[in-house]
């Protein structure tokens, strides 16, 4: 039968991306501390065991703090760049949205490290607040390249013709152009949340003593007795992630629909 | 087609208005390139002006100017006889209907066209009467809580208007609004449109690079050309006598042909044509703006000349040559004819075109056939 190799090899890449995800809820649910087959037995206790650890609850409240606020200050940046970019001729602009790009090729290990010695040398103190600062900052290309393809979609006579209309520059702005980047501005939340959610280097670098989830879960690491709780973390995660995706994605068909653009498939 | 929407009785009425629009002076320049070169023009209150001329020639951004959306350079743009200066676009009597038409996609078709009534202080009942009042004077009855995305192209013009003279402007500006429909709905919406501009009263500035749009719709038409006016005139003086062979070549075909220039009377320049002999051409029909690199030349349109049979009478003078090509129409034919004796200046063949309304009972003729040319010396132009 033609095509064989090629179904084997996408059944197995499929597999290997998969398979270690769906684990996490059979060895969640495993009443064996030992990561291993065969299972043992059933139990809820690992979850339970989550629910009271009063660390793992003060990493996620700070990995959550951390993802919300990062995303909103890259989206409500990466909207100004996106628009100065896309609506604006300036000098040095080529230059400046380069600048802005960096993070996106420059090794974190190299941003956390210089980070940390300016942060260190300005005298501040290392918190939540610099991870904010950090995840922004690496966050800030991906919301201007979602919402720079947001704006670049618009007609520019949208806002002229509102303009013309009696409303203001600012008016028309909020009336037209940003019910129209609406799903541009949704996705780029979402995608700076995930990212700043499981960034880690420039978390274990500039948080100080504050745990967020991926330098919890690393420092639990080292002892076995807690993998198993980090499994049912890992799938609240999982089932979080499903959940959020979900959302995003009504809310682009929404838009779509709405809209009555083209449905070129999303970013999502 | 349909013919110019110009009477005479109507552009006399036309003249006596006070003007609307006056331009006097305007400059644009973009960096380096300078868009638009000393425009003085002045429209009138209730025409239907078109600014007509290839892309690139600054039409758009003339009329983008009046509108606010660009600042000039230097000069005065003045509407109803208020300086413009300072009065940005949102506060211009002005509307505008964008070529892309720019209707909201988010909005309905009511919402849209109810769009810039956000800051009029009647009541909500009020404005819905004035919206559907404005969809049904575009023929979009109902539609008003129809989504506008799914909208047909014909539809969404209609719902640009109506979103743009619910706020009675002064002027309303039109940037290319039928290009992009296909040749049908144009040629309806362009009949729509007079009956509209007559029915508001409102000034209608045009925008368009199609000659024949132009032609049908405007009482007077400004021909452009690299940021600067060429001609300015009603439909039927712009197309029966241009002031430059480049005027001529924009607005529909013309036969050129050099000419001698022998002598002058008071009212006629006496001119002699390759083909055509002597002729003494009425100084209205004399345009001394541009000559031309070949010195000077006289023009004709294909359907001022005809074939007639061998020996037919009549006041018109007639010139023999041989049919050189022959293409078939439908409801024309044109025919172009080498003339005897065209080539007697330098020897170069000018075949001339002729445009002949197919009838019953007339048979079309062949190539490499003698034929007669009927011609009167008030079809010709003289630029020198």
């Amino acid at each position: 039968m033609k095509g064989r190799g090629l179904r084997a090899y996408a059944l197995i890449y499929l597999l290997f991306l998969y398979a270690p995800i769906l684990l996490l809820p059979v060895f969640a649910f495993n009443s064996g501390t030992i990561i291993a087959f065969p299972l043992k037995g059933f139990t809820t206790e690992w979850f339970s065991q989550m629910w009271g650890n009063a660390s793992l609850r003060r990493a996620l409240t700070n990995s959550l703090t951390i993802a919300v606020s990062a995303s909103i200050l890259a989206t409500c940046l990466g909207i100004f760049a996106a628009r100065a970019s896309t609506r604006f001729a300036f000098p040095g602009k080529g230059p400046i949205m380069g600048l802005i790009m960096l993070p996106l090729v420059l090794p974190e290990i190299i941003v956390s490290i210089s980070l940390l010695v300016v942060l260190l040398s300005l005298g501040v103190q290392l918190s939540i607040l610099t991870v904010i600062l950090g995840h922004t900052l690496i966050c800030m290309p991906y919301a201007t390249v979602i919402l720079s393809t947001a704006f670049n979609s618009l007609d520019r006579s949208l806002e002229e013709a509102a303009y013309d209309l009696g409303e203001t520059r600012w008016s028309a702005f909020r009336l037209v152009i940003l019910p129209l980047v609406m799903p541009g501005i949704i996705s780029s939340l979402l995608m700076s949340f995930t990212i700043s959610l499981d960034e880690f280097i420039i978390a274990f670098f500039l948080a100080g003593n504050e745990p967020t989830l991926p330098t919890y879960i690393f420092s639990q690491l080292r002892f076995p007795k807690q993998i198993p709780m980090i499994m049912a973390l890992g799938t609240v995660l999982v089932l979080m992630s499903i959940l959020l995706l979900t959302v995003a994605e009504y809310f682009r068909r929404r838009g779509i629909a709405k809209t009555g653009t083209k449905d070129t498939g999303g970013f999502l | 087609m349909t013919t110019p929407k110009s009477t005479a009785a109507h552009r006399a009425a036309m003249a006596g208005a006070k003007p609307m629009i006056e331009i006097r002076e305007v400059q644009k320049h973009y960096g380096d390139y300078h868009a638009l070169r000393g425009i003085d023009l002045t429209i009138r209150a209730g025409e239907f002006f078109s600014l007509l001329g290839p892309s690139g020639c600054g039409k758009t951004t003339l009329l983008r100017t009046i509108a606010g959306f660009e600042d000039i350079s230097s000069g005065v743009v003045l509407i109803d006889g208020q300086d413009m200066q300072d009065v940005p676009a949102n506060r211009r009597p002005t509307n505008m209907v964008f070529q892309s038409y720019a209707i909201f996609p988010h909005l309905t078709v009511a919402e849209n066209v109810g769009f810039g009534l956000r800051r009029d202080p009647r009541s909500k009942a009020e404005k819905a009467a004035a919206v559907e009042q404005a969809l049904e004077m575009v023929g979009l009855k109902g539609y008003g809580s129809r989504a506008s995305h799914a909208l047909s192209g014909g539809q969404r013009q209609r719902v640009a208007l109506a979103r743009a003279l619910i706020l009675k402007p002064k002027v309303l500006l039109l940037d290319e609004p039928l290009s992009a429909l296909d040749r049908k709905m144009r040629e309806q919406m362009q009949v729509e449109l007079i009956k509209l501009q007559r029915q508001v009263g409102i000034t209608f500035v045009l925008v368009t690079h199609d000659q024949e749009e132009a032609l049908v719709m405007s009482d007077r038409i400004a021909v452009m050309f690299e940021g600067q006016i060429a001609q300015l005139d009603g439909p039927e003086a712009l197309y029966a006598r241009p002031t430059s062979r480049r005027v001529a070549n924009f607005i529909g075909v013309m036969n050129f042909l050099p000419a001698r220039v022998l002598g002058e009377t008071g009212d006629a320049v006496q001119i002699e044509a390759p083909g055509l002999g002597r002729v003494d051409i009425p100084m209205a029909n004399v345009s001394r703006a541009d000559p031309g690199d070949d010195g000077p030349s006289i023009g004709f349109r294909p359907e001022a000349v005809s074939l007639v049979a061998p020996g037919a009478q009549g006041a018109n003078r007639v010139a023999e040559g041989v049919i050189d090509e022959v293409v078939y129409y439908g409801d024309m034919t044109y025919y172009d004819v080498r003339l005897d004796g065209s080539g007697s200046f330098d020897g170069q063949a000018r075949p001339v075109r002729i445009a002949m309304r197919n009838v019953f009972g007339r048979e079309v003729q062949d190539v490499g056939t003698r034929a007669n040319v009927s011609w009167s010396p008030g079809s010709l132009v003289l630029f020198r």
